[in-house]
């Protein structure tokens, strides 16, 4: 009788797959992908309507459009790889309508699509409650990275305010929640 | 090779941040933009701008079609209040112009050298740079229309800010209440000067005002001409609050005139002139005589009555009265709609209240070697 070798045949099979098991619920993500005029149109029109509506609304100028689609791309393509040029890409395009130097907003976004699409993994960020919280969570993230680059590499004089931070966080996440069911309907599966 | 493979993204996020963060450290470094930051930055205002340019040309249009059309209600009244408001600052002008005369017949004396805005441009809000820590808008005129950076925004009501980024069709402009802004100010009443800056949450600060000077609360604020942007003489705002600053210095909040959170038009300066003040020498039309202007005045005889010789008939005019503007505007007037507001009087009227006597026609304003003299007026360039 011949023994198997347990290296060399194992009982198991590795499948390179889309699904993933999350740390949350232990049921496999599925993971998606989105077209390209989607991935093209949706980060620009992000762009221009931040940089549109807070002249008409004043109010809006509390949201952070580019930053909610940034976290809704990563989580839904669960990509560091993706999330991170994603977030980079979109901050890049935020920074160069600003008069700062290029880079604030990209290096915010790019940690928080990599941060994003990471935790997705583990994550099930498909219910609205983990989506909200995750949006208040990354929003802080995104200001804290925002300050620190801003108050010590471009010397910017800079406030920071918690209860601010935080209602704005809420603010986002009310709204991010709305955009992420609106993303739900142009995403893919792979 | 396995070990590049597990942390590969790891690897290539330290890669795209180092690369971000050497980029902005070299732009900190530098003064000005260099090639591939000025690209991005074309790129994405090509990109965006357009759009923006058509969703305010639609608002505004549609806007148009609504008050030229269908919204008229209380357009009669509000013509007569303002026909009455014209005469008023009629009146009101003639004092002001005697003023500015003997104020700059005092300065001619003293070689005085005044700014005066001769060309504006209007241009429209188009959109912001949607940060709140980048207080700055964009405007539909760019380089092909003439603006260049640098150049003073201004509107009706107080100044805006300046141009800072110039691109083919479109404009950045720096708002007076973002922190990277300086405006040279000076208070109305106590002379004071200081540096017009803003803070991080919007406000505008009045810096550099030394402690132990009184300054009320409620008075003006007025650029200084100190920053060779603005022009002395224009509208910032008001002072709000004053109190004790850290150091030698009060710490003076002043809200804006102009309203910096709805701003849809703007005047971009394009020309000020610099040059030393003359005093008009034809004399400031009187407050009595735009009155009799404005009265009723017997009609003019017929021809054959006057050669009958009628006794105590009024004399032949040589010039029939025009209306009769008042002496020049001050430099500071602007408004590319505006045409110049005032002309040089050249015919004035030189009799009693009546006005039904003989009027004179003064000769035009003429210097010493007999040219006519340059009157400050302001030229508009087509919208």
């Amino acid at each position: 009788m011949r023994l198997a070798n347990p290296n060399r045949n194992p009982p198991y099979r590795i499948v390179h797959t889309n699904l993933a098991i999350t740390y949350t619920s232990g049921e496999q993500v599925e993971v998606y992908r989105f077209s390209i005029p989607a991935t093209v149109l949706i980060p620009l029109a992000a762009v221009f309507l931040q940089a549109f509506l807070p002249l008409r609304f004043r109010f809006f100028s509390i949201f952070d459009l580019p930053l909610l689609v940034t976290i809704g791309f990563a989580t839904a393509r669960r990509s560091p790889l993706a999330g991170l040029l994603t977030g980079s890409l979109i901050g890049i395009l935020q920074d160069a309508l600003t008069h700062h130097p290029i880079g604030l907003y990209g290096i915010s976004k790019t940690v928080v699509g990599f941060g994003a699409s990471s935790l997705g993994i583990k994550l099930d960020v498909e219910h609205a409650g983990a989506r909200f919280l995750l949006t208040i969570f990354f929003y802080v993230v995104h200001e804290v990275v925002y300050f620190m680059i801003a108050r010590g590499l471009v010397g910017l004089h800079m406030e920071w305010s918690w209860p601010h931070e935080l209602l704005s966080g809420v603010a986002n996440a009310a709204l991010g929640v709305l955009i992420f069911m609106l993303l739900d309907r142009v995403k893919q599966r792979t | 090779m396995d070990v590049l493979g597990r942390y590969r993204n790891l690897i290539v996020l330290v890669g795209v941040l180092f690369a971000q963060v050497l980029g902005l450290a070299v732009q900190v470094k530098r003064t000005t933009d260099s090639e591939s930051t000025r690209l991005i930055r074309i790129w994405a205002v090509g990109a965006v701008t357009p759009l923006e340019k058509m969703l305010v040309w639609a608002q505004s249009s549609t806007g148009n079609i609504w008050h030229s059309y269908f919204y008229l209600r209380g357009v009669r009244s509000e013509n007569r209040s303002l026909k009455a408001q014209i005469e008023r600052m009629s009146l009101e002008q003639v004092r002001m112009s005697q003023d500015a005369d003997q104020a700059r017949r005092l300065q001619a004396l003293l070689a005085f050298k005044e700014q005066f805005i001769s060309q504006t441009m209007a241009a429209q809000v188009i959109g912001s740079s949607g940060s709140e820590l980048s207080r700055s808008v964009y405007i539909d005129k760019g380089e092909r229309d003439g603006v260049k950076p640098d150049m003073a925004v201004i509107t009706a009501d107080g100044i805006v800010g300046k141009v800072l980024r110039v691109y083919g069709s479109t404009s950045l402009v720096l708002l007076i209440d973002d922190q990277t802004s300086g405006v040279g100010a000076l208070l109305d009443k106590t002379r004071l000067q200081g540096i017009l800056r803003g803070t991080p949450s919007g406000e505008v600060m009045l810096e550099k005002v030394m402690s132990d000077e009184t300054v009320p609360a409620g008075e003006m604020v007025l650029t200084s001409g100190g920053d060779g942007v603005f022009p002395k003489g224009l509208l910032v705002g008001r002072v709000t609050r004053v109190a004790p600053g850290s150091e030698l210095f009060l710490n003076i909040r002043v809200r804006p005139a102009a309203d910096l959170s709805k701003l849809e038009e703007v005047l971009v300066v394009t020309k000020i002139d610099e040059r030393q003040a003359e005093p008009d020498q034809t004399g400031a039309a009187r407050a009595v005589d735009i009155l009799a202007e404005r009265l009723p005045s017997v009609p003019a005889k017929p021809e054959n009555a006057e050669k009958g010789g009628v006794p105590g008939a009024a004399a032949p005019t040589d010039a029939a009265p025009k209306p009769v503007g008042p002496a020049t505007a001050g430099p500071t007037a602007t408004g590319s709609d505006t045409k110049p507001k005032t002309v040089p009087p050249q015919a004035s009227t030189s009799s009693g209240a009546t006005g039904n006597s003989a009027t004179k026609v003064s000769p035009k304003p003429v210097n010493a070697a007999g040219e006519p003299k340059p009157q400050p007026a302001v030229q508009d360039s087509p919208h």
